[in-house]
């Protein structure tokens, strides 16, 4: 199992929680099972197959777009960090 | 009973003293004057340290961390600097030397001398417990002082960045905000109080760092951010811009002008008790555009207003970009950049990720698309 941290904007999506939980051995498993339990917390961040263009994917600090994607392996206990831009400064 | 006499002599015959031709070869020295601050206030050697010989075992590992690297010390005539010679080598330095003649053979001899920039005593007071802390001294305050910082906004983030910036004595702050104050800021935006209640912010927040520190100079634009009026604006000569926009369009505008002028941003942004921190510096790092290539849907980008904030998160998060913007002044530490700082104020929780170039930024990457200032409200609404 791997921790999903939930921003604020898509809280809503994961029954208020800030972090969930999923599986999976590669970026794509883990998030394929966050869609399958959460459905509208998947399709805001994962649709056809693609991570969505304006949700960053960070595994364990690291950006995926700099690993493998998709295929980027997630181990147990890894911290999976979804993050879309925010602009507020207010 | 040894005289002073003969302990110098004996001291000298165990040191190495050079001349100044001989001290000038030796590539890659570090030079410290050894001298009291009244001698050096009256001139030093160009790129020496002033280190008065009384501070010299507790400070000389901050500036020659390398014991093997070469020291040429200095004082008015050789005495104080041999003495001192004695004690590098006591303390391991390898390569220690005592400048022949010292100060006042150096001057006689037509050799380049500097005069310090120093600071009035009022502001020598004022700036006490900056001039303590060695990694800035009078000679970080000094450039503090000379700093030009733009702050976008003044609101939430601009408020503390405002207020610590002012105190920490950056000469020149300008502040762009169209905004009028109103109760609802009151909560959060520290600048601003009852009594400018209906002002425009820029006005009550000039007012605010006037009242804290009047040697801080303040331009201030009571306009909102466009591609029209950002040349304008940026041709005043700002060092670097403090980002505390709240909408994308600003921030995505912000950046592409910042790329394209090599001006550091330090961006912050939050929401409810989310905040992020980072520093965006063209070529050295990551730009906006590297991080987030596109703005998120509007239903995914609230804004406070519209969902909320936890008061105080404005002021850690504005803190920490202050910080950032201070060491940038002052040219020490380890900048934000290539790092987003994220900080969850519930769970009082700090994580931080990479952010690393994007080869195919089209602002920043190896063949930028966008060279001009594009319609940044309609690339935000897509
Ligand atoms: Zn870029």
């Amino acid at each position: 199992m791997s921790v999903v941290r939930i921003p604020p904007v898509l809280r809503t999506e994961a029954g208020g929680e800030r972090e969930v939980e999923a599986s999976g051995d590669t970026l794509r498993e883990l998030l394929e099972d966050l869609s399958s339990r959460l459905p509208a917390l998947g399709s805001r961040v994962y649709a056809e197959g693609a991570i969505r263009s304006f949700v960053n994917v960070y595994v364990d600090g690291e950006d995926v777009r700099t690993r493998d994607g998709l295929d980027t392996p997630v181990r147990e206990g890894s911290t999976v960090i979804l993050l879309p831009a925010m602009a507020g400064g207010c | 009973m040894t005289t002073y006499r003969e302990l110098l002599q004996q001291t000298k015959s165990e040191i190495s003293e050079v001349d100044a031709r001989a001290a000038q070869e030796r590539s890659g020295a570090v030079w410290i004057d050894v001298r009291e601050a009244d001698e050096w206030q009256e001139g030093h050697l160009p790129g020496a340290v002033h280190i008065p010989r009384g501070y010299l075992e507790s400070r000389v590992e901050a500036v020659a961390p390398d014991k093997s690297q070469p020291v040429i010390l200095y004082c008015a005539s050789a005495a104080r600097s041999a003495f001192a010679a004695k004690t590098l080598e006591q303390l391991g330095y390898t390569d220690v030397h005592s400048l022949a003649g010292g100060f006042t053979d150096w001057k006689r001899n037509g050799l380049e001398i500097v005069m310090p920039r120093t600071l009035s005593p009022e502001k020598r007071t004022r700036y006490s417990r900056h001039l303590l802390i060695p990694e800035i001294g009078e000679e970080g305050q000094l450039k503090l002082l000379d700093a030009r910082i733009l702050l976008i906004g003044a609101g939430g983030l601009g408020s503390p960045a405002a207020l610590y910036l002012a105190a920490a004595g950056i000469g020149t702050l300008g502040i762009v905000d169209a905004d009028i104050v109103d109760e609802t800021n009151l909560q959060r935006q520290i600048a601003h109080s009852l009594d400018t209640l209906g002002s425009p912010k820029v006005d009550s927040a000039k007012r605010a760092i006037q009242a804290l520190n009047p040697d801080v100079d303040v331009v201030t634009y009571r306009e909102r951010l466009t591609s029209e009026n950002i040349d304008r604006i940026l041709d005043d000569g700002w060092d670097l811009i403090l980002d505390g926009a709240d909408n994308f369009p600003t921030r995505y505008l912000v950046n592409d002008a910042s790329v394209w002028r090599g001006i550091p941003v330090v961006h912050g942004s939050i929401y409810r008790f989310e905040g992020q921190v980072t520093v965006f510096k063209p070529h050295d790092g990551p730009c906006y555009r590297c991080l987030f290539p596109e703005p998120p849907p509007p239903e995914l980008a609230p804004s406070c207003a519209e969902g909320g904030v936890l008061g105080v998160l404005p002021g850690i998060v504005g803190s920490l970009q202050t910080n950032e913007a201070i060491k940038l002044a002052a040219g020490i530490g380890d900048p934000l950049v290539g790092r987003l700082l994220l900080f969850d104020a519930l769970a009082t929780e700090f994580s931080e990720v990479k952010i690393d170039r994007r080869a195919d930024c089209p602002v920043c990457g190896e063949h930028p698309t966008i060279t001009e200032y594009i319609d940044y409200v309609e690339f935000c609404a897509r």
